[in-house]
């Protein structure tokens, strides 16, 4: 019995000298932390997505607090939460608006040709490395999922060798803009749902040869809307407009003769339509 | 006889195609309507062009001029009229812009000045004069060889390498370039001496080749050069692998031969070197060695610089069974090639065809942890758990690891039972390391 109390007066002695020195270190080497940076933390979604140009949440909440930056930078937090930390810190939320990505593609294994098979890394930078990659269209996603598997959200899927977009689930980071070798995904306002679903910048009958997909620069899209759709080239864009984004009724106006003007919802369809992908026109 | 250091790792495949295209005496290629130049070959900086579609050209005549000094001027290779530009399939299969020359049959030359006694002449005026002429590493980085001759004064050059190892299965346009004219390379290696001012002048050629060595050695007879038989061995002919074996010095990580002292320089390029200086004759043309199973007359061509691949192919009888994969260089450095639209480039040392047979897709497993890769290694890497690393985009552990040392051999991914793509992984973590690099 005796055994068993001086065993326990023992370490309860050293649990009481070390409590007292844990104590006293505590106070010498106290780190002053600020407050406000631990409250903005808080306030932050915690995604660490690197999004707002900051090396994770801690380091943009150290920064907002700094007053490097604006709590708009934020692409996951809602409108709420930047105004909780506007106010929280007493500063303006900042002009930033949301964003989303896009992956300026069409092309999927339906509808770009390969020209080679490709028996390596399954991973679009590899492949990119190999002779300009193994797509027909040296522009043209080469669906490996790299963007995918770099984003944090989940947001990006590979289907049919085409990297499609889920707007629901994108906040707009841009780990995917800077991963993509070939650098098809654009971020663009989080409203837009009318893009050119093509990167390449070849003639359209260069484009036609590998692609079914691919804008031909027919011009068809700018006579219609010349305030939405740009041709440079041979490639129609949409310019990108965050107060006034294009009507996507105008996408059926404008009857693209090869598909590559969808809207956001068409160009997550199409690959899941049927096995053969979208009917050729 | 010299006494030779080890080669450390490397491998000898059982089979080495080189049977095939051996015994092939060199052939002139007959003139062809039309050349197609690549207006960027190699490292370096893009040429200037000079010429304009319309315009009429001479052989030898300047096309583009280097655009900088690492860069190197593109000559005609025979006479006729500019008619425009395209693009076609560089070296690793991405665009080049490329000059389209449709030749008129008469391959008129411009007037070629060559310096009549080169043991007298200024090293710098020797320099100019393959500067001039467009002479680039012609075993297969095709980097400027004037830039190599140029190393900066405080680093001082002992050793002038010769590489005639020729350790690229298939390939045996080095070795009947060695067999044929030995002067050429002999007299090319003098020259590139004299610019350094080295006493020690070596060509290292693999035993697998006694008809060049014999060669090469009566050529040698009384001259400051030695020729140097080498074992068989794959990469024997990387620069880095030839300094160890000939010099017994090893070039410090990171670094270039002439941190070891040393220069090494390509037998083709000397043979270059010989006709640049010698004659006044720019590089327009190159031996190629054409082979493969599915070539039907497999053999060794003088080609001009801009012979389309496929009329090369033609020039070789054509194919005898279902080509499976094209390769421009040799199969274990050389880049597989998407269609037939490339053309012959002044490091192009080989076009192989091989049959549908022959080739196979590899479905890769996990690492064994065999170690395989470790011991055949040349450079004392651990490419296992490189390509490891790099999977798991740990680049910055593959950096600790010296993958920038990896010189592509490809030593590794041969011998790996699970057909792991250790390569592939390497040159990926390579290319992130260096994009992260700040710029210089």
């Amino acid at each position: 019995m005796t055994t068993f109390l001086a065993a326990v007066a023992v370490t309860a002695l050293i649990a009481l000298v070390l409590g007292v020195v844990i104590g006293v270190a505590a106070r010498i080497f106290r780190v002053k932390s600020d407050a406000r940076v631990e409250l903005v933390i808080e306030l932050l979604p915690g995604a660490n997505c690197g999004g707002c140009g900051f090396a994770g949440c801690a380091d943009f909440a150290k920064a907002l607090v700094e007053g490097k930056t604006t709590p708009s930078r934020c692409a996951v937090s809602s409108q709420g939460t930047v105004a909780a930390i506007a106010s929280a810190l007493g500063v303006s939320a900042g002009d930033g608006f949301r964003q989303t990505a896009v992956v300026l593609c069409g092309g999927d294994r339906n509808q770009i040709h390969n020209n080679a098979l490709y028996n390596g890394v399954a991973d679009c930078v590899s492949a990119a490395l190999i002779g300009g990659g193994f797509k027909g269209c040296e522009y043209g996603c080469l669906g490996m999922g790299s963007c995918a598997r770099a984003c944090p959200f989940g947001a990006i899927e590979i289907v049919n060798n085409l990297a499609i977009v889920h707007a629901e689930l994108c906040v707009g980071c841009g780990k995917c803009v800077a991963t993509c070798p070939r650098k098809l995904i654009r971020l663009v306002p989080a409203g837009s749902k009318v893009h050119v679903y093509c990167s390449s910048p070849r003639k359209g009958a260069e484009k036609r040869k590998v692609c079914d997909a691919g804008c031909i620069g027919c011009r068809k899209c700018q006579k219609l809307a010349p305030e939405v759709f740009e041709v440079a080239g041979t490639l129609a864009h949409v310019k990108y407009d965050h107060d006034h984004p294009a009507d996507p009724a105008l996408v059926e106006q404008v009857g693209c003769p090869t598909d590559a003007l969808l809207t956001a919802e068409q160009h997550l369809k199409i690959e899941h339509e049927t096995p053969e992908g979208r009917q050729k026109k | 006889m010299k006494k030779l250091f080890s080669l450390k790792g490397g491998i000898h495949p059982a089979y080495d195609g080189k049977a095939l295209a051996r015994e092939e005496a060199i052939q002139n290629a007959p003139l062809l309507a039309k050349y197609l130049v690549a207006l960027q070959q190699g490292i370096g900086a893009p040429p200037e062009v000079l010429v304009a579609v319309g315009d009429k050209v001479k052989k030898g005549q300047l096309l583009a001029k280097a655009g900088g000094f690492v860069s190197s001027p593109i000559h005609a290779p025979s006479s006729g009229t500019v008619e425009s530009f395209t693009e076609t399939p560089g070296a690793t299969g991405a665009p080049v812009r490329t000059l389209v020359l449709a030749a008129d049959g008469l391959d008129e030359a411009v007037e070629f000045r060559g310096i009549a006694d080169w043991t007298t002449a200024e090293p710098k005026e020797l320099l100019r004069k393959i500067a001039d002429a467009g002479i680039v590493g012609m075993g297969g980085a095709a980097f400027p060889t004037h830039v190599k001759l140029s190393p900066p004064p405080d680093k001082k050059i002992d050793y002038l390498l010769l590489n005639g190892a020729e350790c690229e299965p298939y390939l045996t346009a080095d070795a009947r370039l060695m067999e044929e004219s030995p002067e050429r390379v002999v007299t090319g290696c003098r020259i590139m001496g004299r610019i350094l001012g080295v006493e020690k002048l070596y060509i290292g050629v693999e035993n697998n080749k006694p008809e060049a060595i014999a060669a090469l050695r009566k050529a040698a007879e009384g001259t400051p050069v030695e020729v140097v038989g080498l074992a068989t061995r794959y990469p024997q002919g990387g620069e880095k692998q030839l300094i160890r074996v000939l010099t017994g010095r090893v070039v410090p990580s990171g670094g270039l031969p002439m941190d070891a002292g040393c220069v090494v320089q390509n037998v083709g390029s000397a043979a270059a070197v010989a006709d640049a200086v010698t004659q006044g004759i720019p590089l327009i043309e190159r031996v190629v060695t054409v082979t493969g199973e599915a070539i039907r007359h497999p053999g060794n061509w003088r080609l001009r610089i801009g012979t389309p691949v496929l009329e090369a192919v033609r020039l070789a009888g054509g194919v005898v069974e279902e080509p499976g994969k094209l390769i421009l260089g040799g199969p274990m450095m050389g880049f597989a090639q998407k269609s037939f639209g490339g053309t012959v480039q002044k490091n192009t040392s080989g076009i192989l065809l091989l049959p549908e047979r022959m080739v196979r897709q590899y479905e890769s497993h996990e690492c064994l942890r065999c170690g395989k890769c470790l011991s055949v290694c040349p450079m004392r890497l651990f490419p296992s758990q490189l390509a490891t690393f790099s999977e798991s985009e740990k680049y910055e552990d593959c950096a600790a690891g010296h993958v920038m040392d990896c010189i592509e051999c490809g030593a590794c991914a041969y011998t790996c039972p699970a057909h792991r793509p250790l390569v592939q992984y390497i040159r990926r973590a390579k290319a992130e390391i260096r994009r992260k690099q700040p710029k210089k």
